[in-house]
């Protein structure tokens, strides 16, 4: 039985076209985003640091999401702040 | 003309280990002096995969230390005259593995051998970055499977930009050696073919390695597979690349499917 027909009745089709595909598609991504800084990891560092001069708060409990969709992409900043708020004085240079 | 070989992946169990002993004893074999040393810090198979696994005594980490002398941790071949062996530490931590120390073991080792094989451990932490840190040209193996793709992929772009060579504006040659390929999957479309992954990877072909149960019985015993089945196509394929690593010109084989009858009976019972 020659492979041809094997795989006719097989039903599978040759799925090396689709990982090429899949693979030059998903670098040329990637390519682009080496050597970049890390925005995710720039943007919690700013944020904390920007909020934690007014406000005591675990550096654990802050979340910095980036979701990409195909119209806009969201950003999601997560800051829990405890019950026991110390306000802190900003101070004064 | 000494010259310092990264063999590499980022992905792990693609063949690095096997490739550096038969890459190592292929360059041997032609009559060059040649190291191996394992870079892979707690997780060493180089000297499993040499055969060499009992005479360990020092390794690369008391090297860079300081506690040992370099000749007292190069271990000779048994088989090959001009074939040493670097084994890594198996207790130490890859931290141990200073960017001072290594390049200046680098250095020593560079004064003595023609070819200074680093193996490299998988991922690209300290133990990956610096086994190509001083490379002057790098082996980059890869399996025709997307995953192994992608990660060469990342470690070319590390080689272009985190080896000492990158630094200086200079180039680390690269060279891709396909592994594991499966002529009969290639035909029937299911595995990457090589001309997807050389014009994905944008990198010359060092060789293709064909799947073989060569590969395994010579880690069983200990001998690069250049020297425990030297008829064998994986044989053939690593002598050939070692050829075209010394600047010869040879033609490229790849792998056919055999199609004799007994091979099509086998093949639709393992299938």
């Amino acid at each position: 039985m020659s492979m041809g027909l094997l795989r006719l009745l097989r039903g599978n089709k040759a799925t090396a076209p689709v990982a090429r595909e899949r693979l030059q598609i998903l670098l040329a991504h990637e390519r682009g985003m080496r050597g970049q800084p890390d925005l995710l990891g720039v943007l919690r560092e700013e944020i904390l640091a920007v909020v934690s001069k007014h406000v005591t708060l675990d550096p654990t409990k802050v979340i910095v999401r980036l979701e990409r969709g195909d119209e806009v992409s969201t950003l999601e900043v997560d800051i829990e702040v405890p019950n026991d708020i110390e306000r802190k004085k900003v101070a004064v240079a | 003309m000494s010259k310092v070989l990264v063999v590499t992946s980022g992905k792990g169990g693609v063949g690095k280990t096997t490739t550096t002993a038969a890459l190592g004893a292929a360059l041997a074999q032609r009559g060059d002096k040649v190291v191996v040393v394992d870079f892979d810090v707690g997780l060493r198979n180089l000297d499993l995969v040499m055969g060499a696994e009992r005479r360990v005594v020092f390794d690369l980490i008391n090297v860079v230390q300081g506690v040992a002398k370099l000749p007292q941790a190069l271990i000779k071949d048994k088989r090959l005259e001009n074939l040493w062996l670097l084994p890594a530490s198996q207790t130490r931590d890859k931290d141990a593995l200073t960017e001072e120390g290594v390049g200046k073991v680098i250095a020593d080792l560079r004064s003595r051998f023609d070819w200074v094989i680093c193996d490299s451990p998988a991922g690209i932490e300290r133990g990956a970055s610096m086994a190509m840190r001083f490379a002057d040209e790098a082996v980059i193996v890869t399996n025709p499977e997307v995953s192994s793709v992608r990660d060469s992929d990342r470690i070319i772009g590390m080689l272009d930009s985190k080896t000492v060579r990158a630094e200086k504006g200079e180039r680390v040659e690269k060279h891709i050696l396909i592994t594991r390929y499966d002529p009969s999957r290639a035909a029937r479309g299911e595995m990457l073919t090589i001309d997807d992954i050389l014009e994905i990877l944008a990198t010359p072909l060092l060789g293709i390695i064909p799947e073989s149960q060569d590969v395994l019985k010579a880690s069983n015993v200990g001998t690069p597979v250049t020297l425990s089945n030297a008829d064998g196509a994986p044989a053939r394929a690593y002598m050939d690349a070692a050829k075209r690593l010394c600047g010869e010109n040879v033609t490229m084989h790849v792998p056919a499917e055999r199609r004799g009858l007994m091979d099509r009976l086998l093949r639709r019972r393992a299938a």
